[in-house]
């Protein structure tokens, strides 16, 4: 994302402009845009004129610069669309004030945040949070990208990993006859294996080649092929003879530079991710990649957990009341937070939690590690209540935990 | 088809003038003569042309239509020109003033011994023209044109002959209309110039031609008639005679009349083609069309046009419409009852389970070797091809091992199902892979088990790796599923020298293992054994160093010792598919898999759930079965084929359950509640979740409570972690609807590990 015009006031409130340049972006404006915000941007209005003299009626769609008041946000992470939609707030020939009106941001054609404080509703304008996640989106340092396909007998998840977000592009399915005995039925298990083998090749090529559309040819990533068993290894050697066979450029350059890694994993399921990104083989060819990161420290805090030595924390009383104690701090401290939380509707909620960021970060001196929730790491911890901590010294029982208990079974009401 | 149909009418117009229609088709012929066809008519005629000699005068013209028609067969004209040239050379007969009342064609043939036709008369009815004839009555088309046309050429064919003695036939002018237009229907098949039948009659005189024509009403009329007779009872039946002998002919319909019975040389040909005993087809799809009778409503000269068409083209849609598999229906056999009363011989599921490389599938192979469920070639084959690609001990685990993936590497992968009798019990073998990767498929077949046998690698080491590893998650994991009782084979006794020792020592831990997972100790049998060398399985040990085993029990007797379990006959049906295949050529989709609760039969409706899709079952087989007995029905605890009907594919993954639909069958849910013997720590995590086949991401939404292990009580509300070895309950939430229902055991996996098992509430 570039950003074109940055003018942000000491309270925190005013504008900023920026330009989505691929789809990605768009994500971060999901989390940029927050509910009550403005959003300028260019949209297409249907106008009906209604004559004055006859009452006949005649509408067309003109090309407008609107404002809105952002109402609600829907992000589509598989196509990368941000439909934002809200009440116009300037009103122009167009379109009144009060109107309703989504907005589709658009790739490369600018948009504008322009974040209020303390207004009518209370808005916190542009908070830490939010400054480092526009920091973070106008980085034009990215990282690498994989694809991933997670794959067990029958059953294959392509997925494209970004540094923000993992998107699962296809599942393959196919049913592949077990072995039976008898004579030559174990060739009707072979057959369908091939079979299963060359729909996932089909289903990846063209998944790779929307993914190559918009980006010159010498962008090299991996592939990686995951599997219990040998799936994997039976695919990568269906790949290497088909490409020898087919002669596909794409397939062929693909293997010229050995873009596939296979990699073990315990199932063909999506969530078995986390495994993949942990193995050695892709944390040597993927180290200081976000999504390597925050698998890590994911299981890092698993591995504590496990431990049970009062270190690992989670939930979101548990670790403010970790926070109060000082347990957060210099030498240690990590706090994990799925970025979820800042997505919420309530201003107040928001708040909270950039506080407890900023008290971690600021006063307290430790980690705050913020996880993407697209990522499967993200989706673990989101599993945890969004957040979780590692102590610097351990807390072996919570005070009051079953009211802090009771208090969420309110909370979750 | 229908161009030389009209073609053909038009000639009938011109009243058999035959050589006019002979030179119009030769015409027409030759328009589409190529000059390949040229080339070949041309050596066709030298050939046909020194087969005849220097006796028959027939022109090329002749010789080349007919090769033209049998498509160049030689022998066909031949025969063709020498009948015709012959029948020509014949002096025409003075017209046998057959006048009055030449009323059937009995009466035609009266004066002609039966049997002994003489020969030009023979040759009159001949053979092949049945074919054009029929070719042309099946071409009555539908919008009747052609009837009118013939109907027409009829009745000025009656005019000009005035012949006086039809009248005295006709009743009313419809009907003697049709039996003219079936008449010239069939008198038209003579003009084509390869037709001859009539024709000859014809071209010999006007008079018994008229006499034909009078004649055949009768005939062509009981022909068509019969033919709608048949299907059409409730038509009021136009007044007729039995059927004549001539079209008797036709129709193979036995008269009374003795002299009837035709020179079969005649008839054989004639009979075959004109089978006018069943309704015929287009009667049939307009029976259908309509939905009623249609006698009502269709004239008798429609009908007459229906009936004969029959004959080709409408075969191939009675054809179709047999070849539609009847509906199956179920024969709703009482089947519990049926169970009951037939004696059976019991039957058992037991699952190997055990570390990798512990030798269950040699010690299985062995064991199928030796019970001679394979046979000596079948093994020396294995033996064979295994020690050419070096793996010469892998022989016994080949019988097992079909998978050529499975050879290759020297792993199980997914369960081999094998059977074998012994005096008393039918077994079925579920060889589970030891492979931790491939644990989904061990807990699939230990689902599908009565018992277990736990096989454990004697060697130095090997026990205790196996230990930590899959012999204790096996064991874990039959436990949790429900099988209760375990066989301790300890295998590679060879390795060891039989040493008493070491099998007491494995003895010992393994018992306090298994006391720990509280399987019951007395009704586990610990046999020490070697699967390469065969020892201990079905034989005693031979082995003197093994002497202290003297009088212990074998393998087979360990496993002959197992009393049958109670299955679920009452409770409804379910079942979940292990396999999905194409089950040979007549059964294009079978799904395979053991019958849980309830009972089946064939032609039942049967709901496949997570896709809720119906299908009926066309045909089963029981795995026990030899396959000779054609099986009705199945109940609990069966192994079972089910060929199905009505299904796509799509719709069927192993692990999908079958239940009857209805009011009991298995609902597809999202989240449940669990409670959960924990193996490892448990937090609200990611977790694969298996039951049987079926294996589907999902997440522990929450931990409820630790419960507390005998009263079921919550100890403690909401923790945040669960120790291993603790009973907890638990929320799921799944990614989709699956079938898990109330009471189902559930194993839960993590990163490769099982971290839970227990049962849905």
């Amino acid at each position: 994302m570039r950003l074109v015009k940055r003018n942000i006031n000491s309270d925190g409130s005013g504008a900023v402009t920026l330009c989505p340049e691929e789809p990605e972006d768009m994500w971060h404006a999901y989390n940029l845009v927050l509910i009550g915000d403005f959003l300028t941007a260019s949209a297409v209005r249907r106008v009906t004129n209604e004559s004055s003299t006859t009452g006949s009626t005649s509408s067309q769609r003109v090309h407008t610069n609107l404002s809105i008041k952002v109402k609600s946000l829907d992000f589509d992470p598989q196509a990368g669309q941000l439909h934002v939609s809200g009440q116009i707030a300037r009103e122009n020939k167009y379109a009144k004030i009060g109107q309703h009106h989504t907005l589709d941001l658009e790739l490369n054609r600018n948009f504008t945040i322009d974040k209020v404080v303390e207004g009518k509703d209370g808005g916190a304008g542009w908070d830490s949070v939010a400054q480092a996640q526009l920091m973070e989106a106008v980085d034009p340092n990215k990282s690498t990208e994989a694809v991933a396909v997670v794959m067990q007998e029958g059953l294959g998840n392509i997925c494209f990993l970004t540094s923000h977000q993992t998107i699962l592009r296809q599942r393959v399915e196919a049913s592949v006859p077990r072995k039976r005995t008898g004579a030559g039925r174990s060739a009707d298990h072979d057959k369908g294996l091939q079979k299963f083998y060359s729909t996932v090749l089909d289903t990846l090529l063209r998944q790779l080649e929307v993914l190559l559309e918009n980006k010159d040819s010498s962008a090299s990533f991996p592939i990686l092929l995951a599997s219990p068993g040998f799936v994997a290894q039976g695919f990568l050697k269906y790949v290497n003879e088909t490409a020898a066979n087919r002669g596909e450029k794409l397939l062929q350059d693909l293997v010229k530079r050995k873009a596939f890694i296979v990699v073990h994993s315990s199932s063909g399921h999506l969530h078995s991710l986390n495994e993949v990104l942990n193995s050695p083989e892709v944390r040597a060819r993927l180290q200081n990649t976000q999504y390597a990161r925050e698998t890590a420290v994911m299981d890092d805090f698993f591995a504590l957990l496990r431990k049970d030595d009062g270190r690992a924390w989670y939930g979101p009383r548990e670790v403010e009341q970790a926070v109060d104690k000082g347990a957060v701090g210099r030498g240690g401290g990590v706090l994990l937070v799925n970025n979820d939380l800042f997505r919420s509707q309530d201003v107040a909620t928001r708040r909270r939690w950039v506080m407890l960021v900023d008290r971690v970060r600021d006063v307290e001196g430790g980690e705050v590690r913020i996880l993407s929730s697209d990522h499967e790491s993200g989706k673990r911890l989101e599993g945890l209540g969004g957040i979780a901590a590692i102590l610097t010294f351990p807390i072996e029982e919570m005070d009051d935990v079953e009211g802090s208990e009771d208090e969420q079974a309110k909370d979750d009401t | 088809m229908s161009n030389r149909r009209v073609k053909t009418v038009g000639y009938d117009d011109g009243d058999l003038d035959y050589d006019d229609a002979y030179e119009e088709e030769f015409d027409e012929g030759q328009e589409e003569v190529s000059a390949e066809d040229k080339e070949q008519l041309r050596l066709g005629t030298i050939e046909v042309r020194q087969s005849l000699g220097p006796a028959y005068q027939a022109t090329d013209q002749e010789i080349h239509d007919k090769l033209w028609d049998t498509y160049y067969d030689i022998a066909k004209t031949v025969s063709y020109i020498k009948n015709k040239h012959k029948s020509k050379s014949t002096p025409a007969k003075p017209a046998q003033p057959i006048h009055l009342p030449p009323i059937s064609v009995k009466d035609f043939f009266a004066d002609c011994p039966w049997g002994q036709v003489p020969q030009h008369r023979k040759v009159d009815i001949l053979v092949e023209p049945i074919h054009r004839s029929r070719g042309l009555l099946g071409g009555a088309s539908k919008d009747g044109k052609m009837s009118k046309l013939a109907a027409l050429a009829a009745k000025r064919r009656q005019k000009e002959n005035a012949n006086p003695a039809t009248p005295s036939k006709s009743k009313d002018e419809g009907p003697q209309d049709e039996y003219a237009a079936s008449l010239s229907k069939l008198t038209l098949s003579n003009d084509k110039p390869g037709g001859r039948t009539q024709k000859t009659i014809g071209t010999e005189g006007d008079d018994p031609m008229s006499d034909a024509a009078a004649i055949e009403p009768k005939a062509g009329s009981e022909l068509n008639g019969t033919g709608a007779k048949r299907d059409l009872e409730d038509e009021p039946i136009v007044e007729r005679t039995k059927p004549s002998a001539f079209a008797g002919t036709f129709l193979d319909t036995v008269t009374s009349d003795p002299s009837a019975t035709i020179d079969s040389s005649i008839i054989g040909n004639a009979s075959s083609m004109f089978d006018f005993k069943d309704p015929s087809p287009d009667d049939i799809v307009y029976r259908a069309q309509t939905g009623r009778t249609p006698a009502k409503t269709t004239t008798p000269q429609k009908r007459q046009q229906k009936a004969p068409p029959k004959a080709n083209v409408t075969n191939g849609v009675q054809n179709l419409s047999i070849s539609d598999p009847p509906k199956i229906k179920s024969k709703n056999i009482d089947v519990l009852g049926e169970y009951k009363k037939v004696k059976h011989k019991n039957a058992a599921n037991f699952v190997v389970i055990g570390h990798v490389d512990a030798g269950k599938s040699t010690l299985m192979g062995r064991l199928l070797f030796d019970l001679e469920a394979i046979d000596q070639r079948t093994m020396d084959r294995y033996k064979k091809e295994a020690e050419n690609i070096g793996k010469g001990s892998f022989a016994f685990a080949w019988v097992l091992d079909q998978g050529s993936e499975e050879r290759e590497r020297g792993v199980t992968i997914d369960i081999a199902m094998n059977k074998f009798d012994t005096d008393k019990t039918s077994f079925t073998i579920l060889d589970a892979p030891g492979h931790q990767d491939f644990v989904p498929n061990m807990i699939a077949g230990a689902s599908q088990a009565d018992f277990a046998v736990l096989v454990i690698d004697a060697s130095p080491g090997n026990f205790e790796s196996g230990l930590r590893g899959q012999t204790k998650e096996h064991a874990l994991l039959a436990k949790s599923i429900g099988v209760q009782r375990l066989i301790v084979a300890v295998n590679k006794m060879d390795m060891v020298n039989w040493s008493q020792d070491r099998f007491e020592d494995i003895k010992t831990q393994m018992s306090s293992f298994l006391k720990a997972t509280r399987f019951n100790l007395e009704s586990t049998a610990f046999i020490p054994c070697s699967g390469l060398q065969g020892d201990n399985i079905l034989q005693p040990v031979t082995n003197p160093a093994a002497s202290w085993y003297k009088s212990g029990q074998t393998l087979v007797q360990a496993l002959d010792s197992y009393e049958p379990t109670a299955h679920n006959l009452d409770r409804p049906l379910r079942m979940t598919v292990g396999d999905v295949f194409r089950g040979g050529v007549q059964n294009s989709l079978s799904i395979s898999g053991r019958i849980e609760a309830g009972s089946l039969q064939v032609g039942d409706q049967i709901l496949v759930q997570p896709s809720s899709e119906k299908a009926t079952i066309r045909a089963l087989d029981l795995d026990n079965d030899d396959g000779d007995e054609i099986r009705e029905w199945a109940v609990a605890g069966q192994n079972v084929i089910l060929h199905l009907n009505d299904i796509d594919p799509i719709h069927l993954r192993s692990g999908d359950v079958v239940c009857a639909p209805g009011k009991d069958q298995i609902q597809n849910t999202t989240d449940f509640a669990a409670q959960i013997l924990s193996f490892a720590h448990l937090t609200p995590m990611n977790v694969d979740i298996h039951r049987g086949r079926l294996h589907v991401p999902g997440r522990i939404s929450q931990l409820v409570g630790i419960l507390d292990k005998k009263t079921a009580d919550v100890i403690r509300k909401k923790p945040k972690i669960v120790k291993p070895e603790e009973v907890v309950r638990v929320a799921i939430e799944l990614e989709r609807g699956v079938p898990i229902e109330a009471g189902g055991r559930i194993v839960l996996r993590s990163q490769g590990e099982t971290v839970g098992a227990g049962i849905v509430e």
